[in-house]
């Protein structure tokens, strides 16, 4: 890659902007696991290798996973954030396998939210946005 | 003075020294790769680096001995580091290590006599939401309990410790 | 079809008390009795982190939050919310409360918390710096190096009132005019990602969760204070963090957002990791500049300064994570923005570790200003298992506690140091009933004794008399001159100390002195720890009428000093007891008491 002057930069920051937005508002399903160093201790890879076989076996390849870091919620790792389109996006914590796979089924396919495992999104961020 | 035995540097250490070598401040660097070797600082790899970095060998020693992280003595073949920071602490960090004791008959900085293990106390390794934490080899555990000790150790061990405990 | 409404009833430790299951289950049947079931989804939630006012029950797509929800109250929320679409204005919660704590351009929502800091922990994946881009990732160099001189970063910092978030408070933009003013060939920039005090991790998740902010930020400051070279000293106990970053200056690299001609402006600027090994003075900035220098990290008087001699005896501006982390939001945002949020000293939001005996551990950035209480009781959901709040540990090792008394407090750098604490880097430990304090006071002075260098006497000799002083206490051989005796130690050492941790290891024992003197009497006087954690003042004993002979605790004793028969009372021989407190845990009949 060549080095950036202030143009490529803006050509790139709008390249990442749209692909954000896709990601984020888009037509997929989206599911977005805390892998800072406490959820990987309390399960987060567990939960993602659970995640990617129940889409698997729900034939839901377009649906992504995602990496993040620490969302703060440390005595509710591993958590996740689900979007699904045209729901609102939801904050599950004590997420192990088993309630990954139950995601997968009830609340991506089944267009249902899980008992017991939501929690609060982090705060507003310095933008006023969240997510 | 010499050292006993020549142990033979890895290519891969040797082009770590030869990068490292005209960077100031190199030492440390060169320890904790030492260390991803060795698992500890063997006497005549020290004396081999002292000779490649060309610093004097107290020097070495020195920075080995004033940092916890670097060790002088072979650990066991899996190393236990229970967190003592202040949340593990309050949360029972101390049972884990009398647990452990009573389990592989090690305490903190030794092995154990079969050197499968050794214990090593840390200062919070940044999990205190899941206090107590300890690891093994690297592995965090959390909201451990001594009662869980036994099932967390045999995973590294096999049927040998579980038998024991049974 | 996904559903028109979810209707999510706060589950938390703290809601459960008032009935919020009896408003979930009323909802429910308000929402099948209505005809709706098959729009409105009704849940119960692990909780919200806000325990202010519950029940909590919170609308779904529209966010509209109810509080002190009664059961009552569940038809109207169903008739006019879920089917009219009007929400309940009587239960709404009103976020005007929360309005006064936050810039009047932040949405004001019913947190607490406002992350500037922590703004793209987990939203982003720190691994890709396309996302850090899109989140303007970067554009407050662009700026910087194209919109602004030099004088004008630091004008901005100078208005924002950034002061250092590494324990000092040590305001961030006058370090960077000193450094600046110093003529020199060469200088240097160095983040302190050391993070010692055992109980904090906030720079942990901050670099793990957004290592190019980081990365930014101290490009920034080598514009501004003429530097081409940064360090970051990172514990070698991270690897997660230390992996992200080398990730991030690879990415950084490539791009040319370091290195020769950022941007294709003149400046150059490149950044490289240094490890540190597991000592927590080297925290101290003068002991981490001998330590990446690679030598004994031993640290050295002051003056000079770092800011004028520092890193190879070159001037050098030394920063704590979270401070790096929050100047790109500043330039942005502008020093003024930032200013608005905290107090009259303390400026901008704060992140803490809230660990311990709360029921919601975790990660918050909190406005400057906020009390105890609300972080305690409400952002933390209050106390663990309902036990009594005893005090908080704040500034870890170099800090004290503070008390009942003072949850009300605004909390800013002047107040905890008022208090005998000090914001330190951010470690909140919650403590309860059955922490004590001669035990909490002892833990920390065996970490300083531990940790301490050695290289000054008050310190190294201090440190172990106060140590083996607490330590007598605790073991009830203590007598009332050793009060005495632990307050002068204590005194001589922050006076004669050479470095800030000689300085501040006497706090957690002169300041559990100076709230809990009765629990250090009853030490010393009745031999008694009325915490029930000081093992040599325990015992154990069986309680005749509770104990069914149930043999479980002659079992689990690890010296077998149980005895008795199946179905017969059981007693301990107290001679041979170690106090390891197992029957006391595993006895299911409460037969086992020690006092
Ligand atoms: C014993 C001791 C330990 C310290 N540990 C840390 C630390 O772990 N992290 C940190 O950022 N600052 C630590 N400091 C403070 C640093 O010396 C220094 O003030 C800080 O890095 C400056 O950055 P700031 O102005 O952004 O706070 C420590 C100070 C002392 C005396
Ligand atoms: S105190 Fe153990 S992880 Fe922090």
């Amino acid at each position: 890659m060549t080095k950036l002057n202030r143009e490529g930069l803006a050509q790139l920051r709008e390249q990442a902007r749209a692909g954000w937005q896709q990601r984020w508002h888009g037509k997929q399903a989206q599911i977005i696991i805390g892998m800072g160093t406490c959820g990987i201790a309390a399960g987060a890879r567990k939960a993602w290798d659970a995640f990617a076989d129940e889409l698997k076996k729900n034939n839901l390849t377009e649906v992504r996973i995602e990496q993040t870091g620490c969302m703060g919620l440390c005595y509710s790792e591993p958590t996740v954030e689900v979007r699904v389109p045209d729901m609102p996006p939801i904050i599950y914590g004590k997420v192990d396998a088993e309630v990954a796979r139950r995601i997968v089924r009830k609340h991506i396919v089944g267009k249902l939210l899980i008992n017991d495992h939501i929690y609060d999104r982090p705060a507003l961020d310095a933008f006023g946005k969240q997510g | 003075m010499q050292a006993e035995t020549k142990t033979e540097l890895s290519p891969g250490l040797l082009e770590f020294i030869r990068q490292w070598k005209d960077k100031p401040g190199n030492l440390i660097m060169v320890l904790h790769r030492v260390q991803q070797e060795y698992r500890y600082v063997p006497r005549d790899v020290a004396f081999q680096v002292a000779a490649l970095l060309e610093v004097p060998l107290a020097k070495i020693y020195g920075v080995i001995t004033f940092y916890h992280l670097f060790k002088l003595k072979q650990p066991g073949r899996h190393v236990i580091a229970v967190c003592m920071g202040t949340a593990c602490y309050l949360k029972g960090g101390e049972d884990l290590i009398r647990e452990l004791e009573t389990l592989i008959g090690a305490g903190v900085n030794t092995v154990s006599p079969d050197g499968e293990f050794s214990v090593e106390v840390v200062r919070c390794l940044g999990c205190c939401g899941l206090a107590p934490v300890l690891t093994i080899d690297g592995e965090v555990f959390g909201n451990l309990t001594k009662a869980q000790l036994p099932d967390v150790l045999a995973k590294y061990q096999g049927k040998q410790l579980a038998a024991a405990t049974a | 079809m996904a559903f028109k409404h979810y209707v999510m009833v706060c589950g938390g430790e703290g809601c459960e008390s008032k009935h919020a299951l009896a408003v979930h289950d009323a909802l429910l049947k308000e929402v099948r009795e209505q005809g709706v079931e098959n729009e409105v989804q009704v849940l119960k939630t692990g909780g919200f982190g806000f325990c202010g006012d519950c029940p909590a029950v919170q609308v779904l797509p529209d966010q509209t939050l109810y509080v002190g929800v009664q059961p009552g109250d569940a038809a109207a929320i169903v008739t006019q919310h879920l089917k009219q679409g009007r929400p309940v204005a009587r239960l709404v919660f009103d976020a005007a409360k929360n309005a006064k704590m936050f810039p009047a351009d932040v949405p004001v929502g019913h947190q607490k918390q406002l992350r500037i800091v922590l703004r793209n922990c987990g939203v982003i994946d720190p691994e890709k710096i396309g996302d850090y881009l899109a989140r303007d990732g970067y554009a407050a160099l662009e700026k910087a190096l194209f919109k602004m001189k030099p004088e004008d970063v630091i004008e901005e910092l100078k208005k924002a009132g950034l002061r250092g978030r590494g324990g000092g408070g040590y305001p961030t933009w006058q370090k960077w005019l000193f450094t600046k003013k110093v003529a020199s060939e060469q200088k240097y920039i160095i983040c302190n990602a050391d993070e010692g005090d055992p109980g904090a991790y906030m720079d942990r998740s901050t670099l793990e969760g957004d290592p190019h902010s980081i990365l930014e930020a101290m490009t920034i400051a080598g514009y501004t204070v003429g530097a081409s070279q940064g360090y970051i000293y990172i514990r070698a106990e991270y690897p997660l963090a230390i992996s992200r970053l080398n990730l991030a200056i690879a990415q950084a690299r490539e791009l040319g957002l370091l290195g020769k001609g950022i941007l294709g402006s003149g400046f150059d600027f490149d950044i490289e990791l240094r490890l540190g090994a597991g000592a927590f003075v080297c925290g101290e900035e003068t002991a981490l500049i001998t330590s990446i220098e690679g030598n004994r990290g031993m640290p050295s008087p002051r003056p000079p300064y770092p800011a004028v001699r520092g890193l190879w005896e070159k001037p050098t501006v030394i920063n704590n994570v979270e401070t790096w982390a929050a100047i790109p939001v500043i330039l942005l945002k502008g020093g003024e923005w930032f200013g608005k949020i905290g107090t009259a000293t303390s400026k901008g939001t704060k992140v803490f570790a809230l660990t311990g005996k709360v029921n919601n551990c975790g990660l918050i950035e909190v406005p400057m200003g906020i009390t105890l209480r609300e972080i305690i009781y409400e952002i933390g959901g209050g106390m663990l298992k309902g036990k009594a709040f005893k005090a908080v540990q704040t500034g870890g090792p170099s800090g004290g506690v503070i008390t009942q008394d003072y949850l009300d407090m605004p909390i800013d750098y002047e107040a905890l140091a008022q208090l005998g604490s000090i914001m330190g880097s951010g470690g909140m430990i919650v403590m309860d009933e059955d922490d004590c304090m001669v035990d909490v006071s002892k833990f920390y002075l065996d970490f300083t004794v531990d940790e301490s260098c050695g290289k000054c006497a008050p310190c190294r000799i201090g440190g172990r008399t106060l140590y083996n002083l607490v330590d007598k206490i605790s073991k009830g051989k203590g007598s009332l001159n050793d009060i005495e005796q632990i307050r002068d130690i204590g005194l001589a050492m922050r006076k004669a100390s050479l470095c800030g941790l000689g300085q501040t290891a006497p706090n957690p024992a002169i300041s559990t002195l100076k709230y809990f003197e009765a629990e250090y009497l009853a030490h010393i006087n009745d031999k008694k720890c009325p915490a029930g954690k000081c093992r040599d003042l325990l015992t154990f004993f069986i309680l005749p009428e509770k104990c069914i002979g149930c043999t479980l605790c002659a079992r689990r004793c690890p010296v077998n000093c149980i005895a008795g028969e199946r179905r017969a009372v059981h007693t301990i021989d107290a001679a041979k007891c170690i106090k390891c407190g197992e029957c006391y845990q595993v006895c299911k009949f409460g037969a086992v008491e020690r006092t």
